[in-house]
Formats: C-alpha cells, structure tokens, sequence
C-alpha cells in the first residue's frame, strides 16, 4: 500500500510543482517506486518540469471517464526506473475531475506504487481539495513572505478538518513545511524572515529548506528535477528533504550566510 | 550596505521582524475565526432580522461573538442601537 504525499500551498508560485518533480525523483533514486499525480486541471505544467510534455497522450480525466487505462496514461520517466508521471488534462472543464473518480485512479495507483505525490494547484478550490482529500502527509510549500505563509496557515486548517482522515475521525495527515527561495543574505540584513519566525508563526516543523537559487530556473527551462543537479545548493536542499521525508534527522543547510572568497568578491560569482 | 544606510537602520525595527508581528497577528486571528461554528454567521444575520422588527439597525451594528473558556462556551452579542 502506496504512502499518499499532497504538495500543497494555498499561494501559487512558490514552488509547488518543483517541489513535487524534486521530492518524487528524489525517491525513486532511493529505490521506491513512485507516481507523481498533477491535479492542476487547465494549468498542467508537471509534464514540462519533469521534460515528458511530448509524450502526454492520455491524461488524468481520460482515465477516470474510462477513456484511456491507467496503464496507458502513466509516463514512464525517460532517466529513473521508478518514475512515472500522471498529467493533467488541459481541459477548461472544472468539474472534470471528481470525488469518486479521484479515489478510484488513486486507489488503484496506491496498490501499484509505495509513493503517490499529488501536486496540487494553487488555491482552496475543488482541485486543491481533492489533491490532499486521500493524503496522508502532507507538505505544504512556503515561501518567507507574508502572503505565502498566511495562505499556508489556511492550508494547515484545511488539511485538519477537511481530509477524508479527518472526516472519518482517523489518525490525521501529517504535516510538513517546505521554505522555498531563501536567502541567508537578506535575514541575515533583516529583510527576511527567517527559518525559526517561519516555524514559529506557523507552529510546525521544516522539513527542508531550499536556498533561492539559479538552478531551479536552469533545471526548470530543461524539463529535469533540479534535485538531480547535485552540484547544486538547491538540489542537495531537496535531497536533504528526501531524507527527512524517509524519516532520518539530519540538520539543515544552506542556512547560514556563505563568505565570498577574495577571488569571489572580486570578480563576482 | 553603505555606512549612511547602516546608521540609519540602527534605530528602526527590521522589514522582517514587522512582518512577524503581522503575520503572528493574523495569523491568531483568522484561526480563532476558523473554529468557528458554521451556523454563526446564519445566526446574527437571523438575530438582525428580529432587531430590525422593533429597532432600525444595519447588519454591522450586531456583533456576534463565541468565545472558549475550559469546557464552557459563552455566545457574546453585542447590538449598537441607534441615537434616538
């Protein structure tokens, strides 16, 4: 039986997708296999951050209105044995994706998979709810920044009180915060606020944060996760969050201001 | 940072520790609204309706209020009546 991971926020922009690409390829690499599920109905952009956009035949709403198999709308990820991809449907369609349906297609996916990451669109609307409906973790992205974390406040509410765990009075999703784009620099100079403001506003704990980085945008404009840049701060952030998710302790990095070198500071970089 | 910016910083509060409170502020407040019961908002706008028979006031002069004390719950309504 699958674990079922919503990657959620309330805010859009903050990271949601990357986050799902990263963590999802992250645990195939370890050996789970793992499905990634885009609930963003009308706005698919999974398929463009995992490099798979051309090979979308079938999609999400195909499967539950029974035109197409599960077997046929699964993307096999092109780099990872482990890996596949269930895109959205482009429809305009709201109504597309529905309770029942939705339960069924996950049902089916959790018997197959040890991980079913739901990426979930931005907002408390109908894809939003169905997206952490059958979770059972949950993490929930945010960005330093006011907006971000008042929306990701409403999100904790929501995932309490208004999950299928919730409703039928069982244990309830367990839930993680996920600090995208920060910069040790700007709190550093107090522009920012910081890892511990964050965890205190929201009472609740980080399970990684990921440094502003140029290798999002890089691995993003060539469809790869950026969590396998491992040269990179932000993928060895998200593989650190890998870990975490797996149940290891390990301290946070990339939190503290990095001292530019001589060299560095002369000719920037 | 230049060395102006450095003086002139020393004595305000920090962007993000603003933030903070805000966020803190807000943050309480709109969890306390979320425990809520839902037919609270049905309820003054009912208690609103049974005012208006006797005294003519707007929707915004009735405040309906729970708040959670241990085990017991007390409803505080408030009514603003207009100058006569």
């Amino acid at each position: 039986m699958a674990k079922i991971l919503v990657v959620t926020s309330g805010k859009g922009g903050v990271g949601k997708t990357t986050t799902s690409a990263a963590l999802g390829t992250g645990l195939a690499l370890r050996g789970h296999k793992t499905v990634l599920v885009d609930f963003d109905v009308g706005l698919r952009n999974l398929d463009l951050i995992m490099g798979c956009e051309r090979r979308v035949v079938y999609d999400f709403v195909n499967v539950i209105n029974g035109d197409a198999t599960l077997n046929q709308a699964l993307i096999k990820d092109k780099r990872l044995e482990n890996l596949y991809i269930l895109a959205a449907s482009q429809t305009r369609d709201k109504d597309a994706l529905t309770q029942e349906g939705v339960e069924k297609v996950i049902a089916e996916l959790a018997e197959d998979f040890d991980y079913v990451i739901c990426d979930s669109p931005a907002g408390i609307e109908k894809g939003a709810h169905l997206a952490m409906y059958l979770a059972d973790e949950a993490i929930v992205v945010t960005n330093p920044e006011v907006s971000s974390v008042r929306d990701s406040d409403r999100m904790l509410g929501l995932l309490s009180s208004k999950s299928k765990r919730a409703e039928e009075g069982r244990e309830p999703i367990v839930e993680h915060l996920l600090l995208t784009r920060y910069s040790p620099e700007r709190v550093e100079t107090g522009e920012m606020l910081s890892v511990e403001d964050v965890e205190e506003i929201l009472s609740i704990k980080m399970i990684g944060v990921i440094p502003e980085s140029q290798a999002v945008l890089k691995a993003s404009n060539q469809g790869i996760p950026v969590i396998l840049d491992e040269e990179s701060d932000a993928g060895q952030a998200y593989s650190d969050a890998v870990e975490r998710l797996l149940g290891k302790d390990i301290p946070h990095r990339f939190l503290e201001v990095q001292k530019k070198g001589f060299l560095k500071r002369m000719f920037g970089g | 940072m230049s060395i102006i910016n450095f003086f002139r910083s020393r004595n305000k509060p920090s962007s993000a520790s603003i933030a903070k409170e805000r966020l803190q502020i807000i943050v309480a407040h709109e969890r306390g609204q979320a425990d809520e019961p839902d037919y609270l908002p049905e309820l003054q706008k009912e208690l609103v309706e049974v005012i208006r028979k006797y005294v003519n006031i707007d929707s915004d002069q009735v405040q309906v209020a729970l708040d959670n004390q241990g085990n017991c719950s007390i409803l505080e309504l408030n009514v603003t009546l207009p100058d006569r």
